[in-house]
């Protein structure tokens, strides 16, 4: 062992807490509440998202039909409860930039960013705790932007998720005025949280790693959200600079997007996906972590291609960056450069392919417990693959000509941030709900809810593979109004209903997750039989994490390790020479 | 229609057929790659299942395995896309329009298409073209070359039993072609959102046999000139 980390004896550790409830709570610098705050935040987005994306789906399945309570909707959203043209491209568009921006990038990032960065590598905080604190307290401001552009004249931003220059850059397109400056203020002010909190985990993974914590021994959950950081500190100032110059274009009269004067719709495009696809892989890199710890556990076997996986992390990390003109094929872009990113998006494949190769190797041989994470882990492998899959078609140029702007494209990203990042999302938070909350959640509820969740995410999700081949355009208000898309009415019925019943399965995830927040059974500190350093402190755990800083002294998969045979799994912070009668000597990989 | 096929509705456009193919071989090879991937998945969670008197098998991986699984995946998508490519080029390459392609202009606008036809002189541009909207009118058989721009937002040219897409950009002007292989009509439709209209944004194509369309065109021709 060459590379050991810098020691890191800290000062700051577990003590008697005498801090008032605002300074523990609201106010607090401790990146356990701050995680669960941006968890909280992050769900009550989540059922936002969701419950737009229910008038799309309702509007798409019974067009120009009253929805079900819809009278509660003001006139100029959907007057008798019908849902207008305008509304629904709104809701499209937020929908979007919800689930993207104020759901699943912080549920991945903000939340188990802080909960488990400093956890999981013996750390007693964050490197900079005062600018965690300050990057969830830019969150919020931002977030109550968001959701007040539905309260304004001329309704929220309604230029899609992508926000397409011209169409955003002129309110006289849209007719959306202050919505769409809304959009771009939140999404700026956004961005600065985003980088603050991105520097702080990428600083304290460098240099507050516990003694013996060295970089190949990070958990994959670590090394993905180290990955992760670095992109989200390059890709968001690019966001950034873009949506100002958009802001330019539509306030001060600039002209970067627009071409009557001489602006270029396309550098949009370009700006915006150069940023884009790299945060496609911000909202996956942390799931593959994630899933990658309770694999693992699961399994009760070191993951398979420790090494492996790591690289291929840190391929997808360079290679996000050479992609993004693959959602621009068919966007008038030089043909020839669209070859060129075909080449790149085939290659990105093939680190994807890897990931899914190991895990199949980690459960190969194991021991399999499915526990409520395992189960969310699992089908996230699974439903992983049908998006990779799927990719792949649109990958290339050619089939991309059909299936570009369909709802193969939907069924696609929806397998990989849905069936994907979510299905990983809810693994990470049953899994570590007790050393967040001190108790468990019900396994019960949360085995049904998997259930639920997996069928009726299928029946939703799939069947749009079928719609796009058919044809079925995105984003339009009506199907109806196309000859060769009447047929497709019956399946996207279908699809409405199922996802009715999807988005009712939830209820049962935010039941449990309540409930069992003040009723459930309290939590022993490493109630899945763990090897992380974060189940070697009570749950929850104290201010400062430990009571002294641990000592790290094995790789962090080490289940049914033949160094051990009193438990099946031996703790990161386990020496081998304190067992009796064994050496250390073995334990170098 | 089976709407839960996997099967490509009818085409009508001369590279239909090839970018059918490309679809078919990918959606083989992927259906083959989701197969193992699934069954296998499902096979080691009923094998290797928790119950008692199983032991685990201790690795920590293999290089001969992590070489396979870099290896296959890697050919696979090079051969996809070297495949591809040449496709693409006969379709949207720069070179790939065929010479003696009858040439149209294309307007898109919230939320209607204007199609400009060439006048007697055969070439758009001139003071005898006419202009119809939403209805595109072509011969079957003969190579049509579109130029394309649109007058306030990002548009695309979308009919899906062309297979052909393209986006129409404001500033613009990209030139798309098809050739139709067989007379009837078919829906074009706008597949960039651009605006609330978006979804209204409709014109029928009208595939003419070739004396057919020359009769259309006469008629055409008089009807826009009285106006």
């Amino acid at each position: 062992m060459t590379s050991l980390a810098t020691p890191v004896e800290s000062h700051v550790q577990a003590h008697p807490d005498n801090r008032s409830f605002i300074q523990k709570y609201i106010f607090s610098t401790d990146h356990k509440i701050i995680g669960i705050q941006f968890l909280l935040m992050s769900l009550l987005f989540l059922t936002v998202g969701g419950m737009l994306a229910m008038i799309i789906r309702w509007q798409l399945g019974y067009p120009n039909k009253p929805l079900p309570g819809g009278t509660v909707l003001p006139e100029t959203m959907a007057p008798g409860g019908v849902i207008l043209p305008e509304f629904y491209t709104s809701a499209v568009t937020m929908h979007g930039t919800i689930m993207v921006f104020f759901a699943i990038m912080p549920l991945l990032v903000g939340v188990f960013g802080n909960f488990l960065i400093p956890l999981k590598i013996g750390a007693p905080d964050m490197a900079f705790p005062r600018i965690n604190m300050a990057s969830f307290w830019v969150a919020v401001p931002a977030g109550i932007l968001m959701i007040a552009g539905f309260f304004v004249e001329g309704g929220h931003a309604s230029a899609g998720w992508t926000s397409y220059a011209p169409l955003s850059a002129d309110p006289e397109y849209t007719g959306v005025t202050a919505g769409q400056r809304i959009w771009c203020v939140s999404l700026i002010v956004l961005g600065l949280s985003s980088i603050l909190g991105s520097m702080n985990y990428i600083t304290t993974v460098i240099n507050m790693r516990a003694p013996g914590m060295t970089w190949f021994r990070l958990p994959l959950s670590i090394w993905a959200l180290f990955i992760t950081s670095i992109l989200v500190l390059l890709a968001i100032p690019i966001l950034s600079g873009a949506v100002i110059m958009l802001l330019f274009d539509d306030v001060l009269g600039t002209h970067f997007f627009l071409p009557a004067q001489g602006g270029q719709p396309l550098l949009w495009q370009h700006l915006f996906w150069f940023f884009g696809h790299p945060e496609v892989y911000i909202l996956i890199l942390p799931a593959m972590g994630f899933v990658s710890d309770i694999l693992s556990n699961g399994a009760r076997k070191p993951i398979f291609g420790y090494h492996s996986m790591v690289y291929a992390l840190i391929a997808i990390g360079f290679l996000g960056w050479i992609v993004w003109g693959h959602h621009m094929f068919q966007s008038g872009m030089n043909p020839t450069l669209g070859t060129s990113f075909m080449i790149s998006t085939m290659l990105i494949a093939v680190p994807s392919a890897i990931k899914v190769f190991n895990w199949l190797g980690t459960l190969w041989g194991g021991k399999i417990r499915f526990h409520v994470p395992m189960m969310h882990a699992l089908a996230f492998v699974s439903m992983f693959v049908i998006g990779g899959l799927s990719g792949v078609f649109m990958a290339s140029t050619p089939v991309d000509i059909y299936i570009h702007d369909t709802y193969f494209i939907v069924a696609h990203l929806h397998y990989v941030l849905f069936g994907g990042s979510l299905f990983a999302i809810f693994g990470a938070v049953t899994f570590w709900y007790p050393k967040m909350f001190g108790r468990m959640m019900n396994p019960t509820l949360g085995k049904i809810h998997f259930v639920l969740t997996f069928v009726f995410y299928n029946l939703v999700f799939f069947p749009m593979h079928q719609l796009g081949l058919q044809g079925h355009m995105r984003r339009i208000y009506d199907p109806t109004i196309y000859d060769f898309l009447k047929p497709l009415g019956g399946l996207n019925r279908f699809i409405t209903i199922s996802a009715f019943l999807l988005f009712a399965s939830q209820l049962l995830f935010a039941y449990n997750f309540i409930v069992s927040w003040f009723r459930g059974k309290k939590a022993p500190a490493n109630p899945w039989e763990d090897t992380g350093l974060e189940w070697t402190t009570p749950s929850p755990p104290p201010h400062g994490n430990w009571p002294a800083t641990p000592h790290v002294h094995q790789p962090p998969y080490e289940f049914n390790s033949p160094h051990v045979k009193e438990s099946d799994f031996l703790p990161q912070t386990q020496s081998l020479d304190a067992i009796p009668g064994r050496s250390s000597a073995g334990a170098a990989h | 229609m089976n709407p839960l096929s996997w099967m490509l509705p009818p085409s009508a456009s001369t590279f239909a057929g090839d970018i059918d193919r490309l679809y078919y071989l990918i959606l083989i090879i992927t259906g083959i790659a989701f197969v193992v991937v699934q069954v296998g998945l499902v096979w080691f969670l009923i094998k290797y299942r928790d119950r008692p008197g199983r032991t685990v098998h201790y690795t920590h991986g293999s290089v001969k395995a992590e070489v396979i699984w870099t290896a296959v995946p890697t050919v696979t998508v090079v051969i996809i896309g070297l495949l591809s490519g040449r496709v693409w080029n006969q379709i949207k390459g720069r070179e790939s329009v065929p010479e003696n392609a009858l040439p149209i202009s294309i307007l898109a606008k919230q939320f209607e298409w204007h199609v400009t036809y060439p006048g007697p002189d055969g070439v758009t541009g001139g003071s005898d073209d006419f202009t119809i909207r939403n209805q595109l009118h072509v011969p079957v058989g003969r190579a049509v070359v579109m130029s394309m721009t649109a007058e306030d937002v990002i548009h695309a040219f979308n009919v899906p039993a062309f297979r052909l897409k393209q986006d129409v950009v404001p500033g613009m002007t990209i030139r798309a072609w098809f050739q139709a292989t067989e007379p009837g009509t078919y829906e074009l439709g706008c597949a960039e959102l651009c605006g609330l209209g978006h979804y209204r944004m409709r014109a029928v194509v009208t595939v003419h046999a070739q004396d057919e369309y020359d009769q259309w065109m006469r008629t055409a021709r008089q009807t826009t000139a009285q106006r």
